[in-house]
């Protein structure tokens, strides 16, 4: 059974004539790594808002874990399913405390007192934040805000973590941090990832890509394959990687190297 | 820098008064306050202010720093001295300069009324430098409790203090993005008179006001994506316990109340 199914989901946004999103059938498995990536306006943080009930569709299906989006009564069983993480860090955090932060999914859902606390601790530690408990929200750095977000989400128990482009706003190293704890938490822990994102590089550590062009799928695969199309990638607006070019370039001059997505990965295969 | 400002006036500390629930200190802070109005002469004032000396004492507040608290309201107490001095009649006559009289009851009032007012600044502003803002909010809400039943939103205003205290280092460093965007477009925060001045705070406050807004909005998903579902139960990470200590505190200052009301 999968943890999400999207069904022929149409979503229109009032006053608009075409709509946002058109004929989205996608499947997330429990503790996979989906990546979705797109340019600005392909539909791609909308999709976000129908898979946490901020919007519902207005064509087709979205079930999570088997419960229909459209089914009001459930709206908040499916958030606390379903974790949001978003691109601002700033405009996510509403404690001024590290620890109230954690705390907030938590106090909302009414878990117990104590439980609150060990699920508290237990979270900054597996964004690597334990020792922050105490500390300011405002004076973290960007990596760590998100750091935090992400802490929030995790408390809460959730079945799935949707993050909607968190590092767009973010130094290299804070994109670094973010990416290295995603990645942890689900391969680790088995957390399941949605990860929406317009960076490919990000993408590439995903099991699965889906790739969205005007609030369509276009493409879908493992990163390998869906990567291969550079063209295409292009085409949408999307950026390459450097990598990726210097591994296209040198295979189309005949240079038999397998497929490259990081740097490593290419130093590893010319070195 | 803007973002260095401390929220409030709280100074850190660990002392008896730092860990008093605030519950309990906002509680005393009302009957005192109270107290300090029933209070009819001099030696009450005394008592008070030694009791305000002590509990700067214990709790270990740079005396300065208390008395800084003080700096905004001089003017209104040397206004009010001024006022009763030249005004209050009664009582023999001090001084006469043609119609400038002052009498002995109004400089009694004067100083009476001032030393009111200085002592009443100066114990609410212990409470809120040995208690976080943070405290505060929360003892508030558990105050406003009751009032839940005919409808004051406690827990919404709780919310809205918490978010608001959230945000001010936030907004500030924001104010001072726009303030050097705008000044390297040429804005003048500097020159001008006080309406010129406040002229030109508009490409200042414009942006910030709708940056606010937006953020406004995200925030108000965030919130809602993690099951925030306004005033419905919530639990919370910290349980305030009133124990022994809280008790003691406030069976004293019951008792300094009624003793200073009989001055």
């Amino acid at each position: 059974m999968s943890l999400l199914e999207l069904e022929n989901v149409e979503f229109k946004y009032h006053g608009q004539t075409e709509p946002a999103l058109k004929d989205i059938n996608l499947t997330v498995d429990k503790g996979e790594f989906v990546a979705i990536i797109g340019a600005n306006g392909s539909g791609k943080s909308t999709l976000a808002k129908l898979l946490n009930v901020l919007l519902r569709p207005d064509k087709g299906d979205i079930l999570v874990e088997n419960i229909n989006t459209k089914n009001k009564k459930q709206i908040w069983e499916i958030r606390k399913n379903v974790g949001m993480v978003f691109q601002n860090p700033d405009n996510q955090i509403v404690a001024t405390m590290v620890e109230d932060d954690v705390a907030f999914g938590l106090e909302n859902i009414a878990v117990p007192s104590e439980e609150i606390r060990e699920r508290v601790d237990h979270a900054l530690e597996l964004v690597g934040l334990t020792g922050y408990e105490t500390h300011e929200t405002h004076k973290l750095s960007g990596g760590q805000k998100q750091r935090l977000a992400i802490a929030g989400i995790i408390a809460m128990e959730p079945s799935c973590i949707v993050l909607d482009e968190p590092t767009a706003m973010l130094d290299p190293q804070g994109r670094k941090e973010v990416i290295e704890t995603i990645d942890f938490l689900n391969k680790e822990k088995d957390i399941t990832i949605i990860l929406i994102t317009h960076f490919m590089e990000e993408a590439s550590i995903a099991d699965k890509v889906y790739v969205m062009n005007k609030g369509k799928i276009e493409s879908q695969g493992p990163p390998a394959e869906v990567f291969e199309e550079i063209d295409y990638l292009r085409s949408i607006n999307l950026d390459v990687p450097a990598v990726m070019e210097v591994a296209n370039g040198l295979k189309s001059k005949g240079m038999k190297i397998p497929e490259i997505l990081t740097i490593d990965g290419l130093v590893d295969a010319l070195c | 820098m803007l973002t260095d400002i401390t929220i409030g006036q709280y100074v850190h500390g660990d002392s008896v008064v730092h860990v008093l629930d605030p519950r309990i200190k906002i509680i005393i802070t009302i009957i005192l306050i109270t107290s300090l109005f029933l209070i009819g002469n001099f030696w009450g004032f005394a008592i008070f202010l030694s009791f305000n000396l002590v509990v700067i004492k214990i709790s270990n507040l740079p005396f300065k720093k208390v008395l800084k608290g003080l700096k905004p309201i001089v003017f209104l107490v040397l206004l009010t001295v001024i006022l009763h001095i030249f005004m209050t009649r009664g009582g023999e006559v001090l001084f006469q300069w043609k119609f400038i009289r002052i009498e002995s009851e109004g400089l009694y009032t004067g100083t009476f009324m001032a030393s009111r007012i200085l002592l009443l600044i100066m114990f609410t502003s212990l409470l809120t430098l040995t208690t976080s803002p943070l405290q505060l909010t929360d003892g508030i809400e558990y105050i406003l409790k009751p009032l839940k039943k005919i409808g004051v939103p406690a827990s919404e205003i709780s919310m809205m203090m918490t978010i608001a205290l959230r945000f001010i280092p936030t907004l500030m460093e924001e104010a001072e993005k726009i303030m050097k965007a705008q000044k390297a477009r040429g804005a003048d925060f500097e020159s001008g008179n006080l309406i010129q001045r406040a002229k030109n705070l508009i490409p200042l406050l414009v942006p910030l006001f709708i940056s606010a807004f937006r953020r406004a909005d995200e925030l108000a998903l965030a919130m809602e994506s993690r099951c925030y579902q306004g005033g419905k139960k919530r639990t919370r990470l910290h349980i305030m316990n009133i124990n022994r200590r809280d008790i003691t505190a406030l069976i004293l200052a019951i008792a300094l109340a009624v003793v200073v009301s009989f001055f």
